[in-house]
């Protein structure tokens, strides 16, 4: 990776750390009890992904944009520490079963969304 | 300098957690690039993720004991947290390269890789719990 790409890289992940912020916001405004606002982003961030991705197996994409909008933004929107306090949040509040679905079933949904984008992108 | 409106409506705040958020991805993209996948298993961003989870329990319960999520706290909470560390790791790409494992028919490494990641993500934040009331302990030693 060049400076450059390195640079365009890294301010991806600023807008996306940025829309994360306004939308995992937005959410904890309406919704109490589950974080639902990091399953969003994680699913949806996801699915971004694999069709990111798909898209520049298939050559449709060049491969330096996957990784500006891929490895930058969508991983920089996406986060797996913020993911990984909330379950043990749950788990220390005593809710087992909500932590059990934050930490497997955000697992099995992102995985899904995933495969599902990098059909979609390999498949144009 | 009473600002009622929420974090996340403010611009400022929202480009502190943006410029973390462009920090945390620089060092993330140079540490893959360094340490490229073997055999389509990332272990770079398994090491990022679990390395991030910890740093970012420990932060959070640091900053929880000092007092409430207000002032300095918060603006440091949110740049080294949401910014810093919520870019340096990455749900999407374990989810993608899982994905890929598991389309590509190696479905024990797929599970495998998902699973450890985010037991020991799990694991990470309940030792950087435990790290955060040591050192607070040490201090009230002193």
């Amino acid at each position: 990776m060049n400076p450059l790409e390195l640079l365009l890289v890294a301010v991806g992940g600023g807008v996306g750390a940025a829309l994360r912020f306004v939308l995992d916001g937005t959410v904890k405004a309406r919704v109490a009890g589950f974080p639902l606002g990091t399953v969003v982003i994680n699913v949806s961030g996801s699915f971004v992904l694999g069709l990111l991705t798909g898209l520049g197996e298939a050559g449709t994409l060049p491969i330096p944009a996957v990784a500006v909008l891929g490895t930058g933004m969508m991983g920089g929107y996406t986060t797996f520490s913020t993911a990984s306090v909330e379950t043990v949040q749950l788990l220390r509040s005593g809710k087992t079963r909500l932590a059990v679905l934050n930490g497997l079933g955000m697992l099995v949904v992102s995985v899904g969304a995933a495969a599902l984008g990098l059909w979609i992108g390999r498949n144009p | 300098m009473n600002d009622e409106r929420p974090p996340h409506h403010r611009l400022g705040l929202i480009g502190l957690v943006a410029l973390g958020g462009a920090l945390g991805t620089g060092v993330r993209a140079v540490l893959t690039d360094l340490v490229p996948a073997v055999d389509g298993v990332s272990w770079a961003v398994l090491g990022i993720n679990v390395a991030g989870a910890f740093c970012l329990g420990l932060l959070l319960d640091v900053l929880a004991r000092r007092g409430p999520d207000v002032g300095h706290r918060r603006t440091v909470r949110l740049f080294v947290g949401t910014g810093v560390l919520g870019g340096f790791t990455t749900y999407s790409t374990l989810a993608d390269d899982t994905a890929r494992l598991l389309d590509a028919g190696r479905w024990a490494a797929g599970s495998g890789y998902a699973l450890l990641s985010v037991l020991l993500g799990l694991a990470a934040v309940v030792a950087g719990l435990w790290t955060a009331g040591r050192l607070r302990g040490q201090e009230r030693a002193r």
